[in-house]
């Protein structure tokens, strides 16, 4: 690999792997001060978890061998055979894959606020990320669902509607926050919220830009609908519930742009011009309405991990059957509608989401009701009207006041 | 001794202090509190769910003064804290049976 290459490769890799505190940052700020730190360490987990679990036989089975459209093997077990003799090309790529890894899981956090216990959730990861991330990882990206042709850029099937649908399955045998949704659960620092939606962004260009594994116009592409359909969600979001809801809110511009960057996620290397302006849009205006699925629907999702990544990324990769533009990068994957495409890619786009969605909230399921009937995957209520911080992990975010 | 307690606005506390330390006063204890009155709360929107704030902020001032200048001192509180419109807080004054400054050990009036 090119030293040009190999180089924005480990750029990227660590502009992703300051995501997951930028997450952390991002639900921390949303969620109650008593349980603040319960979710940064939940995220911060992910973190010191899975990178190992990744190179010990995650990478394996989610890449080698390449030709299994299925699952990988234990070829590259603990970086088996991983040299250095392709300029570190191929280790650069496994850092930067395991950094997906690593905040995948942790998106599922946002959903389980408040209520989980820590425990549970330690050994959630990594079951989890083997047997509900490596598997999808695989069929999308070189498995048999890329094969059909259906695409996935930089990870909005294989991780956005993946943790979405898991989300869901996870709260429905965990159970609501005692008291939801009659009594209001606000964000107690928007102020977090916000640094944390700025990290995010910032480290999406490495999400998105680098998934062209090169520094190439591709890349730069990516760069750009990164850029402008994270403005445009933030946009979107504002503007609905400003008419909607009478108030301009720092949650809807933080809430828009996240939407915004999940949807261009899997088209970000397909996309150009203008397209990714209306990605974003549709994606801020329709996740500022799925959000408010959990009330109606009484699934407590408590930070909208549903309502925004699984919608979100739902949306993007629907919408490559419209917008994907080959020719513009002289590439080999269907067009769009919008560029003289059949409804076939469309089609794929469906199917691909479908298996993934059945695959992650069937097991995912199945993973939490195993744990429940175990170990127990919920705290005492007394624990839980305590809070988490000082219950589970012996500590408090603030001292010396908040009656949150 | 009386202990003049007044429930009033955060933003109206640095007039309040201005003008009770203009006509004297020497020192208070200022905590913030929380609260509700007629005011009631006030309701925040998130993610276009509405909550219902019914604790709003309020600041507590607490000052001990001598008998004959407590309702002189009451009327110069409420004129600094007033703006007219609901929420403006309370003022209520108690009568105060001991007072010693710690550093010197001086009780009663002399400890204002």
């Amino acid at each position: 690999m090119e030293s040009g290459n190999v180089a924005w490769i480990l750029v990227s890799a660590a502009l992703v792997l300051f995501m997951t505190p930028g997450l952390a940052f991002f639900y921390g700020g949303m969620d109650r001060s008593r349980n603040v730190l319960n979710m940064l360490m939940m995220n911060f987990y992910c973190v010191l978890v899975v990178p190992i679990v990744w190179v010990v036989i995650g990478y394996s089975l989610a890449q080698v061998p390449f030709d299994n459209g299925f699952i990988g093997g234990f070829d590259a077990v603990m970086l088996k055979g991983i040299g250095l003799d392709d300029n570190g090309g191929s280790l650069a790529t496994i850092a930067y894959l395991g950094m997906f890894a690593a905040i995948t899981p942790a998106l599922i956090s946002g959903a389980v606020a408040d209520r989980m216990k820590f425990s549970a959730w330690a050994i959630f990861v990594p079951v989890w990320s083997l047997i509900v991330y490596v598997p999808v990882f695989k069929w999308v990206f070189g498995g048999w669902l890329g094969q059909r042709g259906s695409l996935d850029f930089a990870g909005g099937t294989a991780i956005h509607v993946n943790a979405g649908i898991a989300a869901l399955a996870a709260v429905l045998v965990l159970g609501k926050r005692r008291g939801w949704p009659q009594e209001g659960h606000p964000p107690h620092s928007m102020p977090l919220v916000m640094i944390g939606t700025g990290i995010l962004w910032f480290g999406w260009f490495g999400f998105n830009a680098g998934s062209a594994l090169a520094a190439n116009g591709q890349a730069v592409q990516a760069f750009m609908n990164t850029f402008l359909a994270a403005a445009a969600g933030g946009l979107a979001w504002v503007l609905v519930e400003w008419k909607r809801d009478g108030h301009p809110t720092n949650l809807g511009a933080a809430s828009g742009i996240v939407a915004g960057l999940v949807a261009i996620t899997p088209a970000a290397g397909y996309v150009s011009g203008a397209s990714p302006i209306w990605i974003g849009l549709l994606a801020g205006v329709i996740c500022s309405y799925t959000v408010r699925a959990k009330v109606r629907f009484g699934f407590d999702d408590s930070l909208d991990v549903v309502g925004v990544h699984f919608a979100g990324g739902l949306v993007g990769s629907l919408l490559i059957g419209f917008f994907a533009n080959p020719a513009f990068f002289g590439g080999e994957f269907r067009e769009g509608l919008f560029y003289g495409g059949s409804l076939r890619l469309l089609g794929e786009q469906a199917l691909a989401n479908g298996v993934a969605i059945v695959w992650s909230f069937g097991l995912t399921y199945a993973i939490m009701v195993v744990l429940k009937r175990t170990m127990g995957v919920r705290v005492d209520p007394e624990v839980e009207a305590n809070g988490l911080d000082l219950e589970l992990h012996g500590e408090t975010a603030y001292h010396g006041g908040g009656l949150h | 001794m009386k202990l003049i307690t007044a429930v009033v606005k955060p933003f109206k506390l640095d007039e309040v202090k201005a003008a009770l330390r203009s006509a004297g006063v020497v020192g208070m204890t200022v905590t913030e509190v929380r609260g509700f009155g007629r005011q009631g709360g006030h309701t925040e929107t998130y993610r276009g769910a509405e909550y219902q704030i019914d604790f709003v902020p309020k600041c507590k001032l607490e000052l001990v003064v001598e008998d004959a200048d407590a309702d002189r001192l009451v009327d110069v509180l409420v004129e600094g804290a007033r703006t007219g419109k609901i929420g403006d807080g309370k003022v209520w004054v108690a009568n105060i049976e001991t007072l010693v400054r710690i550093r010197t050990g001086e009780s009663g009036p002399d400890a204002v």
